[in-house]
């Protein structure tokens, strides 16, 4: 089961003939997932590694039947990239280019609120269903199949508490790189909202940093709907306000954004918080144990 | 990016935001011109990267050309401390010298992203000259927020809104629709994450005037914005912070004598935190991003290995796209350029960590511990660090 993505889905790849959407495109294939077309404009008719490659999205889901979209245009076109894919009838985005405009990201999610897709990131290492499919950066081998779902506003980190979990034996479901931009298509709640749903995730690790209140809005939504065990670690504790930490989000403005308030708010609604990211699987230990069920089932 | 705020208001004077005459000056015999040009009344007002400026000493109303003078030697080539900066300021390079202006009232308008609704907003005060943020703690009935949409603009009609909100009427209330509009149009056309006037005022002839601009440039849209990238003044960040800018890391000078680099902006401020935690003080943020090839990696490290205040250095890297050994490499060939014997803690996991390891440990000359965790590794180099007792 798990969410967004499995082994049925079929990939295209948004700039597959760049050197980042080459490289990744081949990586996910090899992990299992269906790679099924490539687009690049002006590149149409061609093939990349057995990868038929068209001039636009709409004849990869005509000709293919991709139905997700994987996302390397550079900054100044990927939220074309991003609209076209909804236009084409793309069930779900994932954009992984790092550096897009706010400006456009502004439209771009006004216009997605009229359309069926939804787009994950941008700045996001992307998903993967562990043992069934990967769409995105991530190192595939560290993953293993269970029963925690991971949704993430960082990437190495998220690694560091995939390898975390995996080591501990808690695998997981789908693991979600929601992307560490000011704006962004998918949020912790949506995601959240799809793991209460999904009957193979039976435990939560969420991964929050400084900047925005997103962490705020999901604390409020798990209080009220969450029927699982839930961990947090979020990153920033030391960081120092007004400077921007690296992700185009991660920064503390005007008092707001700061990780202890993220932390409080989760705290009160029962999330068990992992102190150090040392101690991110022992977190997630910790709520299965608080909730009377044992990690193990998972 | 910030802008100055004379930078910003030459923008907004582009837009027809009409704003104080003003000479920028960086000298003090320039300083005693332009305020000779103002019959010796004036304001001068130092350019810095921050606010709270006046609070600071950093604004000053002088009434005779010697007292330009003066001021402007106190100001410049000094460090300024406000409440937006850190203990050790910000130089002052350069003064706005400007007319004074008779005010009648003080009002406030900003444009900015509200992030958990996805769109910009416009905030208006009818208490100019306050910070925005108290205002809307302690009287919100004087502040109004219009969030708007993107697809329909700000319109003509909001402006209208705003201006009976001021009770602004006749031409005054037609030059608020107008200064409105082109706010937008500025701040859209120039992909601005923040644009704020603060003050603007009708003055005691009834005009609406800039009286002071805050301007930042979304960092994101600078490929599109090349005039405005090329304003940046490297001045107002630290010497290490623009180096590294120039290769594309990101990295934050900190108080600390633990230099740090890791790869991803989430891990790097984790490292911070879980050095903090272990009793050690981080000297600065660094996240070589996830691709970087081996000589960024190598930048990263030399601009560790050369910072003074850098006695020993934790690495934490989770190989993914970036492969341990090349990581290794990188350090090795760093520290080799350098000549630099401080301790190294590493920690690596993910792809090729094992190679990475061994041809770390396969080198002699260098001072460089292993760890396998991440609270291990923090703690070694505290530890190798602690004052010998």
């Amino acid at each position: 089961m798990a969410i967004l993505i499995d082994r049925h889905s079929r990939i295209v790849v948004q700039g597959l003939t760049g050197s980042s959407g080459r490289r990744h495109g081949l990586l996910c294939r090899d992990y299992g997932s269906q790679i099924v077309a490539g687009v690049t404009p002006g590149k149409g008719g061609t093939h990349l590694d057995g990868i038929p490659v068209f001039d636009t999205v709409a004849e990869a889901v005509e000709t293919c039947h991709a139905d997700v979209s994987m996302i390397f245009v550079p900054p100044p076109g990927a939220a074309e990239a991003i609209l076209e894919a909804s236009e084409a009838g793309i069930r779900l985005a994932v954009c992984i280019t790092e550096g897009v405009p706010v400006r456009d990201m502004v439209l771009v999610n006004r216009a997605l609120a009229n359309s069926s897709m939804r787009l994950i990131g941008p700045n996001c290492p992307g998903l993967i269903t562990p043992g069934q499919c990967k769409v995105g950066i991530m190192p595939g081998d560290i993953h293993q199949p269970g029963s925690i779902g991971v949704v993430s506003r960082s990437g190495t980190l998220t690694y560091e508490a995939v390898k975390q979990l995996s080591d501990a034996g808690l695998g997981q479901s789908t693991c979600v790189g929601i992307g560490g931009d000011p704006i962004i298509g998918t949020s912790f709640i949506d995601v959240l909202s799809l793991f209460n749903d999904d009957p193979d995730t039976k435990g939560v690790f969420l991964i929050g940093e400084i900047g925005g209140t997103a962490e705020e809005q999901a604390a409020a939504w798990i209080r009220q709907h969450l029927r699982k065990p839930v961990a947090a670690y979020i990153a920033g504790m030391t960081a120092p306000p007004g400077k921007r930490m690296g992700h185009a989000g991660a920064i503390i403005s005007g008092g707001s954004g700061r990780a202890a308030d993220k932390i409080a708010a989760l705290r009160d609604s029962g999330v068990q918080i992992a102190e150090s990211p040392a101690s991110m699987a022992l977190a997630m230990q910790k709520a299965f144990k608080a909730a009377g069920l044992s990690s193990h089932d998972s | 990016m910030k802008l100055h705020e004379y930078q910003a208001k030459a923008l907004l004077a582009q837009y027809g935001v009409v704003i104080p005459r003003g000479q920028l000056v960086r000298s003090v015999d320039e300083a005693g011109q332009a305020a000779e040009t103002f019959s010796g009344a004036c304001v001068l007002k130092a350019q810095v990267y921050a606010g709270g400026r006046g609070k600071a000493g950093g604004v000053a109303r002088v009434e005779s050309v010697e007292q330009a003078r003066q001021i402007a030697d106190r100001l410049l080539h000094r460090r300024l401390v406000t409440v937006q900066t850190d203990e050790a300021g910000l130089p002052v390079t350069s003064l706005l010298v400007e007319e004074l202006v008779p005010v009648a009232r003080e009002l406030y308008l900003s444009l900015t992203l509200d992030r958990s609704a996805g769109r910009y907003c416009l905030i208006a005060s009818a208490e100019g000259g306050m910070d925005i943020e108290q205002t809307a703690r302690l009287t919100p009935e004087r502040v109004r927020r219009l969030t708007i949409d993107p697809l329909v603009g700000l319109r003509a009609f909001h402006a209208r809104g705003i201006a009976r909100f001021f009770n602004l009427e006749g031409d005054l209330g037609d030059a608020t629709v107008s200064l409105i509009l082109a706010l937008y149009r500025c701040f859209l056309e120039k992909d601005a994450s923040l644009l704020e006037i603060n003050p603007l005022v009708v003055t005691a002839d009834n005009r609406l005037m800039a009286m002071d601009a805050k301007v930042s440039i979304d960092d994101s849209a600078l490929f599109r914005q090349h005039d405005l990238a090329g304003l940046k003044d490297d001045s107002q960040y630290d010497p290490l912070e623009v180096r590294a800018a120039r290769s594309d890391i990101a990295y934050i000078k900190m108080d600390g004598r633990i230099g740090c680099l890791v790869n991803g902006a989430g891990l790097a401020m984790a490292t911070l935190d879980m050095l903090t935690e272990c009793g050690g003080q981080p000297a600065n943020f660094l996240d070589v991003g996830g691709g970087a090839d081996q000589d960024k990696v190598r930048e990263a490290f030399r601009i560790l290995l050369e910072d003074p205040s850098v006695d020993g250095i934790l690495v934490n890297i989770f190989g993914g796209i970036m492969r341990c050994d090349l990581i290794a490499e990188s350090l090795i060939a760093a520290a080799a350029a350098t000549g630099s014997h401080i301790p190294i803690v590493v920690r690596m996991a993910g792809a090729r960590r094992d190679e990475g390891r061994r041809i770390l440990e396969e080198q002699t000359d260098l001072n460089i511990v292993w760890q396998d965790g991440l609270a291990s590794a923090a703690n070694a180099i505290v530890k190798l660090l602690a004052p010998s007792t």
